[in-house]
């Protein structure tokens, strides 16, 4: 069996049929019990008080923004260099859900960052990138939007993409590329001494597990609504047609 | 309830913006997923009929 079989709308389809109510349910326990754990069952941080228990939301939130765009880039050059078409709408499926996500990223960054930081916002290097992130996401959705050729699109948010990749990776490295600004390094690590407490690490892994496998039911189910949208765009034409 | 302390307003306004964008979110992909289902499933019966 091979990747390139799912290339056909028919088998994605009746395969992600299969997979998506365990998907749905397991994403959703895994949120749930993520977010409950974290929010009643952990301490305050010593220096952050209360507000420690935003990470688990804002980390995972972020985390999907950036990995959203590498999918949406991964899909992208399977059209441009094989021309598949699920996967392009794959990419178009996926940028609602990763700008929702950086949308999230941003503002609890922005609430947490007032207490702490003293202010909603601060041209430091990740929040700024995050904002240039979330600006590409609102391009490339207006891209799909404007052109009524779906091939042509679909080219073209191609390119859109590959550029705003270099932000995506700017987003995820800013902190390391720059030390400057006020947003902290990376809250998990594999250096025990840097990471943050197991009391808090547990339950954001929990959350940040439910995120991805959220974002892959909701890219999954959004890609089959693209391919019924595109199959009845293609009928409805084809009966003007022969009308006509 | 935990005791957020003086940051109450600043954690519950965090996880009422998330989980409403979460919850807009799920609504609306569902919801057009339902509408473009049921939308092909009528043209294709139309084309059928018309032969």
């Amino acid at each position: 069996m091979s990747i390139w079989e799912y290339a056909n709308p028919k088998k994605f389809l009746h395969t992600s049929e299969r997979v998506l109510p365990s998907l749905w349910v397991v994403s959703a326990v895994l949120i749930l019990g993520g977010l409950i754990w974290g929010f009643f069952f952990t301490p305050d941080d010593y220096r952050q008080g209360s507000t420690v228990k935003i990470i688990y939301l804002h980390v995972p939130a972020a985390l999907m923004a950036i990995n959203a765009w590498f999918m949406m880039l991964l899909a992208s050059l399977i059209w441009v260099i094989r021309r598949h078409h699920v996967s392009a709408l794959a990419a178009k499926a996926a940028a609602p859900v990763g700008i929702i996500m950086t949308l999230i990223a941003l503002i609890t960054g922005a609430i947490w960052g007032q207490p702490m930081w003293g202010t909603w916002w601060a041209w430091d290097p990740r929040l700024t990138s995050f904002l240039v992130l979330f600006l590409f996401y609102l391009g490339y959705i207006a891209l799909w939007e404007a052109i009524d050729n779906p091939d042509t699109a679909a080219d073209l948010t191609s390119i859109l993409c590959l550029v705003g990749s270099v932000f995506a990776v700017l987003s995820r490295y800013a902190v390391n590329f720059w030390n400057q600004g006020l947003h902290q390094g990376a809250s998990l690590s594999l250096d025990k001494e840097e990471n943050v407490a197991d009391v808090f690490a547990f339950p954001l892994y929990t959350c940040m597990a439910g995120f991805i496998l959220f974002f892959i039911a909701l890219v999954l189910y959004r890609t089959g609504t693209e391919i019924r949208a595109r199959r009845m765009k293609a009928l409805i034409a084809r009966e003007r047609m022969s009308d006509a | 309830m935990p005791d957020l302390g003086k940051y109450a307003d600043t954690v519950l306004s965090a996880y009422a913006a998330s989980l409403l964008l979460l919850a807009l979110l799920l609504v609306v992909t569902l919801w057009r997923g339902a509408w473009v289902r049921s939308e092909l499933k009528s043209v294709e019966k139309r084309i059928r009929g018309n032969g």
